[in-house]
């Protein structure tokens, strides 16, 4: 009646296993060659972020030994921090790419976008985003969200439809049956295409371990002045901090997600290598978003709603 | 929490399950569960759904809150999509395909259950086996799911009594042994209360098998791949054309099915050209042998023309061509489908034009009926469909192989997914289901 299974203890040396990263590597490198086979002009967003360097590590292998088909999209919010600004240009040196830039500053300096009054950039960055994917007829747009990030992207599709003001439409998704996703758009529309969907926090990094990537020094432990607010330490800059009330501190600090200087914090760490790190991740009770992003706190339904209006 | 750099560090293997359940049954309660008691709920989400919880005036956390995304459910109350969650453990990395089980979002179910090797049927303990049950196992009947978990749910309702449980998984399994549902393994729980969900039930001695979060575990997630046709849908081809690579033509792809080798004899179709592989690039590193979903680039011996679209397989193991296909289908697209419908057909990585021949027949979840050419077929609807494509195909049945033996239907007009479909015969038994020829078209 029942059937009881026996307890197999299953290592990843059984014939025909795949270990979990080597399945969500195979099924990421899948997803970079169905848009490399079916878009014309796709593109990746590049922030010089763990997640981005992972999505790149993986195109890299995807069409090895050719060079890869697409070019990187930076959208520069005028906060980033400046370590990982110049490891986004070793980058695209080191690997030949071709790198476009959508700058908020451009926006606010044209009058075009206003300073928000608490100084977050993240808001103001789907305009410039929106606006260059037209421009230049992107067709495809890899990101490297991920459905473990935050409840409204759980319910992302890896192909994700956006109408020609870049919004996207819970309710105009289409379901995504076995591996055979579905790609077309009229023109001026374009997709959105997330190869990590399926990945977490953990697997992230245990990947950038095993394949050896190597990251801005910002992810790792190090000496900073920072000061604290909305139970962030955010780092003392031109961008807007610290206010007269907000005292600047040295801590030994390191970051979980890397964005706008103005809303990613940092946590308190001694983890300098990848290994202390990941062992830092896996013992951590807060998400990653959690614990160091200030525009998810918004409200209980910020991302759905930023993600309408055509954020990543 | 302690966690060791080794266990942070090591690789496990990755299960992906779907489950199924009615609004009622208690599903999101199961799922918030299985992440609460396996510690994947962090402090942070935890603390957000006890501020909701405490806002509605609800007396402690109410876990389905953690899975109801979008503002639609929090405002009604419900699960309306597919909702993809992740756990793990020290043995085991999880990919849940969280789908409503209300009979309007069959849809949601099939699209779940197309990427998972195991689903959870929920049940009421205090309702025993509906009809809404019998639509569950006939969907992971259909979309051949190797392996069904029964969770018989709220038994602390029916004072944990094994009469109840013992009736329920032996009806359960009967139906769906019928239906040719290869394993059933039927469990005991409350999810409200964490019995046999996470830790053994202390209320339930009586019950001697594993829980449910031991059962995801250690289900096998390996197959013996002799059985197997080799398929590889070739993606692309890797030209570098470079001073260091002149004269490189890889063809990449994720194996479909099965297993190749260095020096195996295949044959490229539709074109049906042979050659022998000369190398497997598995990502970056030369290997002998491949096997299903690694993805990979082949070489070939013989320069011949092969394309996106193309299939490689064994020589000895070539699957038909045909432009004419049958197939079992679930309409998933809000306009319906209707005889004499062009469409484009995606099957692998080759996407054609088609054009639907016939409908001859609906299905009906609840009892299996047949309701003979019903001239289209709706949202959800379930029914056999004729295809003819405009070129050939080389198709696999879908019971032999789930990737190769599945295709979606398109309109080629606004790109909308229309229809997912699967090849050859509906359910794995021979004669599961019953004419309703008698009927005249009423569902009784």
């Amino acid at each position: 009646m029942t059937t009881t299974v026996a307890a197999v203890t299953e290592g990843t040396q059984a014939p025909y296993a795949l270990s979990h990263l080597d399945a969500l590597e195979s099924e990421a490198v899948h997803i970079f060659r169905e848009v490399a086979g079916e878009f014309e002009r796709p593109v990746i967003l590049f922030s010089g972020g763990k997640d981005s360097i992972v999505m790149l590590h993986l195109a890299l292998k995807a069409f090895a030994p050719a060079a890869i088909p697409f070019s990187l999209l930076h959208v520069d919010t005028g906060h980033n921090f400046p370590e990982v600004l110049e490891y986004r240009d070793r980058t695209v040196a080191q690997h030949g790419l071709r790198l476009h830039v959508a700058s908020v500053q451009d926006y606010i300096d044209r009058g075009v976008l206003k300073e928000r009054p608490d100084g977050t950039r993240n808001p103001l960055q789907t305009l410039p985003l929106t606006e260059k994917i037209q421009a230049e007829k992107f067709d495809a747009v890899f990101g490297g969200g991920r459905r473990d990030e935050e409840k409204a992207r759980a319910k992302e599709r890896v192909f994700s439809l956006r109408d020609e003001f870049s919004q996207w439409d819970p309710r105009r998704q289409r379901p995504e049956l076995w591996n055979l996703y579905n790609g077309r758009h009229a023109p001026g529309e374009h997709v959105r295409v997330f190869p990590l969907s399926n990945w977490t926090e953990l697997d992230v990094w245990q990947y950038i371990a095993r394949e050896g990537i190597e990251l801005p020094e910002i992810y790792f432990a190090h000496e900073r002045e920072v000061f604290q607010r909305a139970g962030m330490w955010l780092t003392a800059g031109e961008w807007g901090g610290p206010k007269e009330s907000e005292t600047v501190e040295k801590r030994l600090v390191r970051y979980r997600t890397v964005g706008d200087m103005s809303c990613t914090g940092a946590v308190d760490s001694d983890a300098v290598t990848l290994e202390q790190v990941i062992t830092e991740i896996a013992a951590s009770r807060l998400t990653e978003r959690g614990a160091t992003r200030a525009d998810d706190k918004m409200s209980e339904a910020a991302m759905e709603d930023r993600k309408r209006e055509g954020y990543f | 929490m302690s966690t060791t750099t080794s266990e942070a560090l090591s690789e496990t293997t990755l299960l992906r399950f779907a489950t199924a359940g009615s609004v009622d049954d208690g599903k999101s309660t199961l799922v918030g569960r299985l992440l609460h008691d396996s510690k994947s709920v962090l402090t942070d989400q935890l603390e957000a759904v006890e501020r909701a919880s405490a806002s509605r005036g609800q007396e402690g956390p109410d876990l389905a809150l953690l899975t109801d995304g979008l503002r639609a459910e929090r405002e009604q109350g419900i699960t309306i999509d597919v909702a993809y969650r992740y756990f793990a453990t020290a043995k085991r990395r999880f990919i849940l395909a969280d789908t409503p089980g209300h009979v309007q979002y069959t849809r949601n179910m099939v699209t779940g259950a197309s990427t998972a090797e195991l689903t959870v049927i929920l049940i009421d303990a205090r309702n025993g086996v509906v009809e809404q049950t019998r639509r569950h196992a006939a969907l992971a009947a259909l979309l051949r799911v190797p392996h069904v978990v029964l969770a018989v749910n709220k038994m602390d309702l029916v004072d944990y009594q094994e009469s109840v449980f013992a009736a329920i998984a032996e009806e359960f399994t009967a139906y769906a042994t019928e239906l040719g549902v290869p394993e059933v393994t039927a469990i005991p729980i409350s999810a409200l209360a964490g019995d046999n969900v996470v830790e053994p039930s202390a209320n339930m001695d009586w019950y001697g098998g594993p829980t449910v979060l031991e059962h995801l575990e250690t289900v096998p997630v390996t197959h013996d791949l002799s059985h197997c046709h080799a398929r590889l849908p070739v993606q692309y081809v890797i030209r570098p054309q470079t001073a260091e690579h002149p004269d490189y033509r890889g063809y990449a792809g994720q194996i479909a099915a099965g297993s190749f080798r260095v020096g195996e004899a295949v044959t490229v179709l539709p074109s049906g050209h042979a050659s022998k592989i000369a190398a497997i690039d598995l990502l970056g590193e030369p290997v002998d042998i491949a096997w299903t979903t690694q993805s990979v680039t082949v070489l070939l011996e013989d320069d011949i023309d092969i394309s996106r679209g193309d299939l490689i397989v064994p020589s000895k193991d070539a699957p038909p061509t045909t432009q004419d296909i049958e197939a079992t289908v679930c309409h998933v697209a809000d306009a319906p489908l209707t005889v004499g419908h062009r469409v484009l057909l995606k099957h692998g990585t080759r996407t054609v034009k088609a054009i639907v021949k016939d409908i001859p027949s609906r299905l009906t979840l609840d009892d299996l009926s047949l309701h003979p050419h019903p001239g289209q077929l709706v949202a959800n609807d379930i029914g056999r469909v004729k295809i003819r494509t405009a070129e050939p195909l080389p198709v696999d049945s879908y019971a032999d192989s789930r990737r190769t033996g599945s295709f979606i239907l398109i309109d080629p007009s606004d790109g909308t997914t229309l229809t997912a479909g699967m090849v050859g015969e509906s359910f794995a038994s021979p004669e599961p289901v019953k004419d309703a020829a008698e009927d005249d078209g009423w569902d009784f």
